[in-house]
């Protein structure tokens, strides 16, 4: 079902975790939460869940208000960080939890609660660990079953809160896959947080990146390494490279003159200059930039270069011609994008 | 090279084998004159006359009566405390609110103050003179020197074993069982009878266990209250020290042997509970 998000505020104590947020997610979407640790991900999923509560804002699930719905009420789906599995209860009674507790009059049949069951186990690809107990399988396992017992209860909406936090790096390769192939299938709208920027750029339909409880940029993953926002979203997702710079009349004007400036639509003042290594070019004139090491790894040629003292870390593709160390080159910095320094300076309250 | 030297003994300690010897005999000559000799000698003095003479002193009526009152005191007293412990852990382990860290604090004061002090609380508060003692009086209703204070006293001394035990293990589970149980759809009893009871058991009957202990043996906060009446207000540890003070060992001896029965039993369960809870891992890991 469509999430609408409108305006949604919450504060800790003094510490805002929610900061404004509005946001849409289309029906059938995988969406991203993604961002650092503290960053609020964690807290709109748990208000999405009706585990907390906002203090102003509107949340609407398939058209409706959700505020006054208890959380045992809502039939969102949530998959908890450590799966949060009844441990003294077997897989099978773990999953089928949120069928046994429905009141009398709308709870399924004992027949149909097996059957059930044993038809998500079977989605899962684990039949055999019906009658298992938590801590008697493996993180992937668990991981499976808490994804069961969330979709047992017909969910209208799915929330993971970092479903693959607690796994080592191979078993989460291949969860990644497995889930995003399962959201395909059932086309539930599903939202799910995570720090990994991979983890979001590999599965996600969107990303919402946040940062301070705001959200900074809402995007696909190609459009929001292509064009970032923010400063914050440019260094978040992959390597950048800063350099300060001052914008004239719609023309980024670097320190060293040698280097050509950059057409830009940033308002005019001081203003910092982010590239990815892959973007930096480098011209065979010679230039500014002094060439201090050069390797080859697979694929790729790695250039250091030194720049009125800054350290730059430029990639070519490796069949290039390399540039001689000692050498002084020209570079070429139109790929830059740039950002005013004000919209850099952190949340207001710090 | 010196191949000469001695190799030093493969291990860190390198006290001398003296040492070792002897502050190890040191601990166990220790452990049995504290502890075993104790025990041992209560049951030999109990046993002394042989088993007929015990038996008879368990059935005198008034030692029948004091049986009686202790068992009824913890039968009020432990219940009492298991579920104020419970509320009171899941308050603290799975809130946090103002005045937390003092209610952590108020439940550990009946183990910091003097069961004496205990005792007198209530008479100070219950008793003839008390601040509420005239009320009552007019009313006819009795707490001191009845069962109503001494089942007071000793709840309130046993407060904290329940509560104590739960609130590190409920602070360290956490409350993302209840959480997924509550977006699964269920309520509140549910979620307490299906997931936090089931999670808490071995540590619930392990306090409970000790809480029981101690509500049977407590005797300074009872012994204030009591007015020690022969077979209305005396307890099981009171009788004991009044047949005691009368010089009937034989009696004295019996009544404390059982008590020590009491106690033996309590620690084989805990001993059984916490094999379980240590195989579990904490309870259940």
């Amino acid at each position: 079902m469509t999430v609408e998000l409108r305006a949604l505020r919450k504060s800790f104590r003094n510490v805002v975790a929610l900061d404004d947020i509005s946001l849409t997610v289309p029906d059938g979407e995988l969406l991203a939460l993604l961002g650092p640790s503290g960053s609020g991900k964690t807290t709109l999923l748990r208000v999405l869940a009706g585990l907390e509560f906002v203090d102003s804002g509107e949340i609407l699930v398939g058209g409706q208000d959700m505020r006054a719905v208890p959380a045992r009420e809502r039939r969102i789906g949530f998959v908890f960080q450590h799966y949060a599995l009844f441990r003294h209860m077997t897989v099978a009674r773990n999953i089928s939890f949120g069928l046994d507790v429905r009141p009398r009059t709308n709870r399924p049949s004992q027949a149909e609660i097996n059957r059930r069951v044993e038809e998500l186990l079977e989605l899962m690809g684990i039949p055999e660990l019906a009658a298992r107990y938590p801590h008697q399988i493996s993180g992937g396992q668990r991981q499976r079953v808490a994804l069961a017992r969330a979709l047992a209860i017909d969910p209208s909406l799915l929330l993971l809160d970092e479903p693959f936090g607690a796994l080592d790096a191979k078993v989460r390769r291949n969860l990644r896959r497995w889930l995003r192939e399962l959201h395909d299938r059932m086309g539930l709208t599903t939202i799910f947080v995570t720090h990994d920027q991979d983890e979001a750029m590999e599965m996600a339909d969107r990303v919402a990146l946040m940062q301070s409880g705001r959200i900074e940029q809402v995007a696909g993953p190609e459009q929001l390494y292509a064009a970032p926002a923010s400063a914050f979203v440019h260094e978040f997702l992959g390597e950048s490279i800063r350099l300060d710079c001052t914008v004239r009349d719609g023309l980024a004007y670097f320190p060293n003159p040698a280097v050509p400036t950059v057409p830009t639509n940033c308002r005019s003042g001081s203003a910092i200059a982010l590239i990815r290594p892959h973007e930096i070019a480098l011209t065979a004139e010679t230039g500014p930039a002094e060439v201090v090491a050069v390797y080859i790894a697979g694929p790729l040629m790695h250039i250091r270069l030194v720049l009125d003292g800054h350290v730059i870390d430029a990639i070519q593709p490796a069949q290039n011609d390399r540039p001689r160390v000692g050498s002084a080159v020209a570079v070429n910095l139109s790929s830059a994008r740039i950002y005013p320094i004000e919209a850099d300076t952190g949340p207001p309250w710090l | 090279m010196h191949n000469a030297t001695p190799v030093p003994r493969n291990t860190a300690i390198q006290e001398s084998a003296v040492t070792r010897i002897g502050l190890t005999g040191l601990t166990l000559v220790l452990l049995v004159t504290l502890l075993a000799l104790p025990l041992l000698i209560v049951f030999a003095e109990a046993l002394k006359r042989g088993l007929g003479p015990a038996l008879d002193a368990l059935a005198e009526p008034d030692a029948l009566a004091a049986i009686q009152l202790t068992l009824l005191v913890a039968a009020i007293s432990v219940p009492v405390n298991a579920i104020c412990g419970i509320a009171a852990a899941w308050c603290i382990g799975r809130f946090v609110f103002p005045g937390r860290r003092l209610l952590v604090a108020l439940i550990d004061l009946p183990f910091s103050i003097s069961p004496v002090i205990s005792g007198l609380i209530w008479v100070l508060l219950f008793g003839a003179n008390g601040w509420l003692g005239p009320w009552l009086d007019r009313h006819g209703i009795r707490i001191i020197f009845a069962v109503p204070g001494l089942v007071l006293a000793t709840m309130f001394v046993t407060f904290p074993f329940v509560a104590r035990e739960l609130i590190p293990l409920m602070q360290e589970q956490g409350a993302a069982e209840e959480d997924a149980a509550l977006t699964l759809g269920a309520s509140g009893w549910r979620i307490f009878w299906h997931v936090t009871l089931p999670n808490i058991r071995w540590a619930l009957l392990y306090g409970v266990l000790l809480c029981n202990a101690r509500a049977m043996g407590e005797f300074g906060a009872v012994a204030v209250v009591s007015g020690r009446v022969r077979g209305q207000t005396t307890t099981m540890p009171l009788y004991v020290e009044a047949l005691y003070n009368d010089f009937d060992s034989v009696g004295a001896f019996t009544v404390a042997a059982l008590l020590s029965l009491l106690a033996l039993v309590t620690l084989v369960m805990k001993a059984i509970l916490e094999w379980r809870m240590g195989r579990r891992g904490g309870v259940g890991r």
